[in-house]
């Protein structure tokens, strides 16, 4: 099986970046959210459509960005 | 006239993964950050490591033991003779921790496979899916047997802060801009794991995504040479590599040591948790200080 159509593009969620990377492989839309800074998955989704994967990747990515906590330096 | 890698023999493409990820005396394997990646497609042949239970010790705050660490490479099908090449997520974040771990334990042939996971399915390459091979995919594999732990390729505490009292060694933080100045506690949405926000005193920041191009694979030797000759690392003195866990800093580790030819480069593993959770340690915050002010 091949990945077809990999994408990949940044998205500000709430002040963070966020790195959505795309891709099809067989029938399923496969999309990873991670947050560019370092890099680490905050969501990894499987679904029938590339706008529902990252919809719902973009969804899990905003409600754990929302419990990061910005200190004064 | 562009400078070359210091040991481009560490590097190997993705054309050649997918010529030689079956050949007998080759073993591929995937060490991502998400440990689900791998069942969702992988380079076919690859057999797959867990960073957070096969390559660490699951009681005790270190690296994989030496038996524990044997055992592994033997139910791989990796003799001391197989060439190992790694991959993985994050542009070979864990790819790169899993290298640091072989050379410790004095593996030869192991390389990185540049670009990693993100190279090779952007370039829509052959993907299988499903469980690890079995452990016996190369038969007639003898037990694995490691050498003694080489660590002087690793820094542990009190060598750090020695070093941060002398000054004796350039450290390198290679964490995001935010966790270096302090304002957040670890990489956004995980959770906190320090006590203390902020940077050993003296560190360089210099991130490690700064060593990568968009497509995942290293800089060249020349901009490699510029990133970091711009915060003082020079071929005469010490460097310490720490990020928060110890695995983005063995990605440095990395490049330092094999492409830029450092030979005085240890990776600190014990990084910012165990640094920003010490009873008096001392911390700085805010942006790095301009090279020179130290």
């Amino acid at each position: 099986m091949k990945p077809e159509n990999f994408s990949e593009r940044k998205v500000d969620v709430d002040g963070w970046q966020v790195n959505l990377t795309t891709y099809k492989l067989g029938d399923k839309w496969h999309t990873k959210a991670d947050n560019v800074s370092p890099g680490a998955a905050l969501a990894r989704v499987v679904a029938d459509t590339r706008e529902d994967a990252e919809a719902r990747a973009l969804l899990r990515a905003k409600e754990l960005l929302s419990r990061t906590k910005r200190h004064t330096v | 006239m562009s400078a070359a890698y210091a040991h481009p023999e560490v590097l190997v493409d993705t054309e050649w993964v997918a010529s030689h990820a079956k050949d007998v005396n080759v073993r591929v394997v995937e060490v991502d950050v998400d440990t689900k990646a791998y069942e969702e497609g992988h380079v076919p042949g690859a057999i797959a490591w867990a960073w957070n239970t096969q390559l660490c010790d699951t009681v005790v705050r270190d690296i994989a033991p030496k038996p524990a660490f044997e055992a592994l490479l033997t139910q791989s099908g990796i003799g001391n003779d197989t060439t190992v090449v790694l991959y993985g997520d994050n542009n070979n974040w864990f790819a790169a921790w899993a290298l640091w771990q072989l050379k410790i334990y004095g593996h030869k042939d192991v390389r990185i496979m540049n670009g990693g996971r993100k190279k090779w399915l952007a370039e829509g390459r052959d993907l299988d899916t499903g469980a690890t091979p079995g452990p016996s995919a190369t038969p007639g594999t003898s037990p694995y047997r490691a050498s003694e732990p080489d660590y002087s390729l690793r820094a542990f505490l009190p060598q750090v802060q020695q070093a941060q009292k002398s000054g004796s060694a350039v450290m390198i933080d290679v964490r995001s801009p935010q966790e270096f100045t302090g304002e957040i506690l670890a990489p956004p949405g995980l959770p906190e794991t320090c006590q203390r926000g902020g940077h050993i005193p003296g560190a360089r920041s210099v991130p490690w995504g700064k060593t990568c191009n968009d497509d995942g694979t290293f800089k060249s030797a020349d901009e490699l040479q510029k990133l970091y000759g711009a915060q003082g690392v020079i071929q005469s003195k010490p460097v310490i590599a720490y990020c928060r866990i110890g695995e983005r800093s063995s990605h440095t580790w990395f490049v330092l040591k094999y492409l830029l030819g450092v030979n005085n480069v240890v990776n600190y593993d014990g990084s910012w948790t165990e640094w920003g959770n010490l009873v008096g340690a001392p911390v700085e915050k805010g942006a790095a200080k301009a090279v020179g002010q130290g």
